[in-house]
């Protein structure tokens, strides 16, 4: 859309500032109780500079770097979807006036966000989640205000992860589509710049109010090749081929019981997981009855209560909602949003308290396939 | 005869609706009915086989499919006092205001069936949700070959609607049959599962659309039998249920497979359901 342009480290405050001038809070990555999060970014001091992040099945370590990277980790427990779909969010407040309901939609916090350090993984689950709140026959106008007002500033991952599959799901690690600026971070000895390059006008007009100067080709060669070593040092790879038919077609295969004997259905994978969108309500009132609220939070096909109906739970075993969680990701994601569900970002892998490994998984049941032709 | 449905403004809150009228239709009142009319004057317009979401004010909102005539003033809802909210449900009395959203899901395709047999099969209180496409065929009888009700329930006490069974056992163009699960003193009807009553046959299997509605695994045994009578599965619609908590796409719970049951169903033609229906657990 752009030239490559070049802001160098000692300007990247202004880039914030930038943000906001235009009256967006910046949200981007902090170190907070050993892991990097995404929270409210003042300065770029407050960002995770000269640390990273060691990632492996049911492992997670803050490491300090020999540079000072700002963006030198890959990704966190949290993911940006916290911010578009509440954890926890009021659904209406009703209220008894003289025999009749008085119903108060909740109100939506959609101040105009930034998010800073997006990465291409991240990328496509706000895309995936996009589809899913807002292309049905009913959008949830919730998220839809919320989304609207955000503005993207991605990261390149010029660094893989020891649980990053990005290339296998054709999610990464190089900033495709969606965001308004994308950064790639150089750092070395001698220099230390971002090259940066619009992908919206509004980006183009965020980048015309920082310093910044032409990029050299030698510079756009530096930054290019940080993301090509990225796609090639992936830590995890998932074998994609023809993945909706092998996994529906062994919904019934033996190796969803030798998960479940290591599963402890705890729903740590939906909850980092940046496109799983289940959720809940709940009802409550306060102590005078007066007034009810109708609440919606995040859920997990994990939970027993997940699929309850009169007579019992309809996946009541740990095997047959591992195996709901993995074949709705990977397979049935397909026919209902067109997409895989899955953008590789490893997070499931890293946090699952006992290293579960989805493309472990899939590879053992690709390994045995025992496939009955009619599904 | 397929209304247009009237889609709601913001779907996830819900309008007022009065109850006008509630009375218990099995024993002491485990099901139930409320008839139910709109406090700002509009009706709620669906076609048969629809579902509502039901709010009672700081208890919950349960799916409850809609049991009345899709073509007559007023909503009608049947309800088993079976969870938390259909238990607090039960004690609401005629004059008291609920909250209601929808209608939501897909309809019993009866004009697919005009020119054919339409056989409805029922399940206990799997006759609620198909008794708006009952209304539908006596409204329209002339659309229609033969008319089957084939409905099986556990014991004579719990025969739903039996009033206006018996009613329209007694219209001549229609074919009423009633099974019970376990008979008993008094019980002179049928006994055995629903499918038996499938295979007495009657229709023409070949222009027969079959609608069945019930307990999951009679629904299989219903499939079964009309399968085993010559009916394909592209003339069976089965109605399905799940948890559901939004009813409107994206709040995960009612995923069968790649359906959701909330904007896919609940009505789906069964060969959509063929290749995961015998699956466990799904």
């Amino acid at each position: 859309m752009s030239t490559p342009a070049i802001l160098d480290r000692k300007d990247f405050d202004s880039l914030l500032g930038a943000l906001r001038d235009r009256g967006h809070e910046v949200i981007g990555p902090r170190v907070r109780d050993g892991a990097i999060v995404y929270d409210t970014v003042d300065t770029a001091a407050d960002l995770p500079e000269g640390w990273t992040d060691e990632h492996e099945g049911g492992h997670y370590r803050l490491k300090p770097r020999t540079d000072k990277a700002l963006f030198g980790y890959v990704v966190g427990p949290t993911s940006w979807k916290k911010f578009l779909f509440p954890p926890q969010q009021t659904v209406f407040r009703a209220t008894r006036v003289d025999g009749q309901l008085r119903f108060e939609p909740g109100v939506v916090d959609d101040h105009p966000r930034a998010f800073l350090g997006v990465r291409s993984c991240e990328l496509h689950a706000l895309a995936i989640q996009d589809k899913v709140f807002m292309a049905g026959p009913y959008a949830d106008t919730t998220y839809q205000q919320r989304r609207e007002s955000v503005f993207i500033i991605a990261v390149n991952c010029v660094e893989a992860g020891a649980t990053c599959f990005c290339v296998s799901m054709d999610t990464g690690p190089a900033v495709g589509a969606g965001h308004d600026l994308a950064l790639t971070e150089v750092i070395n000895a001698r220099e230390h710049y971002f090259l940066v390059e619009a992908g919206s006008n509004r980006g183009a007009e965020l980048l015309a109010a920082v310093p910044h100067r032409g990029a050299t080709e030698q510079e756009i060669n530096a930054a290019r090749g940080g993301v090509a070593q990225a796609a090639e040092s992936m830590g995890r790879k998932l074998e994609t081929e023809d993945i909706r038919a092998l996994l529906l077609g062994n919904l019934d295969h033996p190796h969803w019981d030798e998960v479940a004997d290591r599963c402890l259905s705890c729903a740590n994978c939906t909850l980092v997981c940046p496109t799983c969108f289940c959720s809940s309500v709940e009802d409550s009132t306060s102590l005078d009855g007066g007034e009810a609220e109708h609440t919606r939070h995040w859920d997990s096909c994990f939970n027993q209560d997940f699929s309850y109906i009169a007579g019992g739970s309809v996946r009541a075993s740990t095997a047959s909602r591992y195996r709901q969680w993995l074949t709705h990701k990977l397979a049935t994601w397909y026919d209902q949003f067109d997409s895989s569900g899955c953008v590789g970002c490893g997070s499931c892998i890293t946090w699952c308290p006992v290293g579960i490994d989805i493309t472990a998984e899939v590879a053992a049941i690709r390994a045995s396939d025992q496939r009955r032709g009619d599904r | 005869m397929s209304a247009p449905a009237s889609q709601p403004l913001d779907p996830m809150i819900p309008r007022q609706f009065r109850i006008e009228e509630a009375f218990a239709e099995v024993g002491s009142g485990e099901v139930y009915s409320w008839r139910l009319s709109p406090l700002d004057g509009e009706p709620l317009r669906f076609a048969p086989g629809q579902f509502n979401m039901l709010y009672q004010f700081g208890i919950g909102e349960v799916p409850i499919s809609i049991s009345g005539d899709a073509e007559a003033a007023g909503l009608v809802h049947t309800l088993r006092a079976v969870g938390g909210v259909t238990k607090a449900m039960q004690k609401l009395e005629a004059g008291e205001v609920i909250g209601v959203r929808g209608p939501f899901g897909t309809a019993w395709p009866v004009a697919e069936a005009e020119g054919q047999d339409l056989v409805l099969v029922a399940g206990g209180i799997g006759l609620a949700p198909l008794r708006p496409a009952v209304y539908c065929a006596l409204r329209h009888r002339d659309r229609f070959n033969r008319v089957f009700l084939l409905y099986g329930t556990r014991q004579p006490e719990d025969i739903l609607f039996r009033e206006e069974l018996e009613h329209w056992r007694a219209q001549l163009d229609l074919d009423v049959y009633v099974t019970v699960d376990r008979g008993g003193p008094g019980w002179h009807g049928n006994v055995g599962v629903v499918t038996k009553l499938i295979a007495r046959g009657g229709f023409d299997p070949a222009n027969t659309v079959a609608m069945a509605c019930g307990p999951e695994v009679m629904m299989r045994f219903a499939v079964m039998a009309l399968q085993k009578h010559g009916v394909a599965a592209e003339r069976i619609y089965v109605s399905m249920e799940r948890n559901m908590k939004c009813a409107i796409g994206y709040c995960g719970h009612c995923q069968y497979g790649p359906h959701f049951i909330c904007k896919d169903g609940p009505v789906f033609r069964f060969d959509t359901l063929q290749p995961i229906f015998d699956v466990r657990e799904l």
